[in-house]
C-alpha cells in the first residue's frame, strides 16, 4: 500500500499544479488550449494520489506492487512527455508561421520599392 | 547565349548571406550571359551591405527581415518568380561558385521540354577542377546513393544549388520547398510530385569571398537531418500547388 503521507504530497502537489494552471490562464498568460493538457494532468496525478486502492491496483497490473507511488511517478513523468512533444509541434508551426510572414514581407516590401521608384503613373 | 529564350519571361534567384563581396560579379555575369534575364538577389538577414550591392549591381532585391536559411530564402525567390508570372527560374548562389556561362547546358534540357527540373552537377562529367574535401566528396557520394535509390534515378550531385525550373517547377517550389539543407530533399519532392528531373554537367568555381554554410562539425548533423528528410519526403502528402 502507498505510504499515507506520500498520497498527502502527492494531493497537495496535484492541487498546487491545478492552481497554478487555472491563475495563469485567469490573468491571460497561459491560452486554454495550451493549458488543457496541464489541466488533465493536474486531475489524473489528483485522482491517482487520493485513489489509493486504485493506485495500488494498477502497481499491480505493472507489478510494481512493492511500490505503487511509482506509478505515481511513472504517471507524471508521460504527461510531461506529452506535453513536451505538442510544445515541439507548436513550435514547428510557429517558425514555419514567421518563415512565411518574412517571406511575404520581403516580397511586398520589393513591391512597394518597386512601385515608389517608378512613382505615381 | 542559349536559342530559344526569346519570349520566355525568365529570371535569376541568387540566394545570398553576406555577399557584399561577390553578389556584384555574380549579377554582372548573369547580365552577360543573358540581359533579359530579370536578377533577383534574395538577401538572407545580412548584416552587411549584400542588399545595397545588389541593387546598385541593378538587381531586384527581396531582403528578408531575418535569416531564414538557405531553404526560406530560395523559396521567397520561387514564390516572386510564381507570383509574377515567369516561365523559366534558375537558381545560383551569390557566392560566385556557380558560374552563369554554365546556364546554357543547365537550360537546354528545359527548353528542349526533356525535364522541369535541372540541376548542375559537379560529379556528372569526369573530368573538372572542382576541389572539396574528402569527407565531403564521401558525403555527397553517400547522399547520392540515397537518392539515387529513392527517386530510381541516377544523381551524382542531390547536394548542388545551382538548378533551373520550368513553370511546373516553380510552382512546386514555390509552395512547398525544404528547409535547412534543402536540395537534397527538393529532388526527392521532385520525384514524389512526379515532375521531371535531370542533372547536367558543370564546372563549378572555388568561393570568391565567404565561407561554406556547413562547417565540418555540422555535416554529421547534416547527413542525419538530410536522411531523416528524405525518407519522410515519401511518405508525405503532396504539396498544394498555389493558384
Amino acid at each position: 500500500m502507498t505510504p499515507l503521507r506520500v498520497s498527502i504530497a502527492a494531493a497537495i502537489a496535484s492541487v498546487l499544479l491545478l492552481l497554478v494552471v487555472f491563475e495563469l490562464i485567469r490573468s491571460r498568460r497561459l491560452r486554454e488550449r495550451y493549458a488543457l493538457l496541464w489541466l488533465l494532468t493536474g486531475v489524473v496525478l489528483l485522482v491517482l494520489s487520493l485513489w489509493r486502492g486504485g493506485l495500488n491496483t494498477i502497481a499491480g497490473w505493472f507489478g510494481v506492487s512493492g511500490y505503487p507511488p511509482a506509478i505515481l511517478f511513472a504517471t507524471g513523468m508521460l504527461f510531461i512527455l506529452l506535453v513536451l512533444l505538442h510544445y515541439s509541434t507548436v513550435i514547428s508551426r510557429l517558425s514555419d508561421q514567421s518563415t512565411i510572414l518574412a517571406q511575404r514581407l520581403a516580397l511586398l516590401e520589393e513591391r512597394l520599392r518597386h512601385s515608389e521608384t517608378r512613382g505615381p503613373q | 547565349m542559349t536559342q530559344g529564350l526569346d519570349g520566355l519571361r525568365r529570371v535569376a534567384i541568387v540566394p545570398a548571406y553576406n555577399e557584399e563581396g561577390a553578389v556584384a560579379r555574380v549579377i554582372d555575369e548573369l547580365r552577360a550571359f543573358d540581359p533579359g534575364l530579370e536578377v533577383v538577389v534574395v538577401d538572407d538577414g545580412s548584416s552587411d551591405g549584400t542588399a545595397e550591392a545588389a541593387r546598385a549591381g541593378g538587381a531586384r532585391v527581396l531582403q528578408l527581415p531575418f535569416n531564414l536559411g538557405i531553404g526560406g530564402a530560395v523559396q521567397t525567390g520561387f514564390r516572386y518568380a510564381w507570383e509574377h508570372d515567369f516561365d523559366l527560374a534558375v537558381r545560383l548562389d551569390g557566392d560566385g561558385q556557380h558560374d552563369p556561362a554554365e546556364l546554357g547546358a543547365l537550360l537546354e534540357p528545359i527548353l528542349a521540354g526533356t525535364a522541369d527540373v535541372v540541376v548542375g552537377s559537379r560529379f556528372a562529367a569526369q573530368s573538372d577542377g572542382y576541389r572539396s574535401s574528402r569527407t565531403r566528396r564521401v558525403g555527397i557520394r553517400l547522399l547520392a546513393w540515397i537518392v539515387s535509390a529513392l527517386t530510381r534515378q541516377r544523381l551524382t550531385d542531390p547536394t548542388s544549388g545551382f538548378q533551373a525550373a520550368n513553370r511546373l517547377g516553380i510552382r512546386l517550389f514555390a509552395a512547398d520547398y525544404p528547409h535547412d539543407y534543402p536540395e537534397v530533399e527538393a529532388a526527392v519532392m521532385v520525384f514524389k510530385h512526379e515532375l521531371r528531373m535531370c542533372e547536367v554537367p558543370v564546372a563549378m568555381r572555388a568561393r570568391e569571398s565567404g565561407r561554406s554554410s556547413i562547417t565540418a562539425l555540422q555535416s554529421v548533423y547534416y547527413m542525419v537531418k538530410v536522411s531523416l528528410a528524405m525518407v519522410v519526403a515519401l511518405f508525405r502528402r503532396k504539396a498544394v500547388p498555389f493558384q
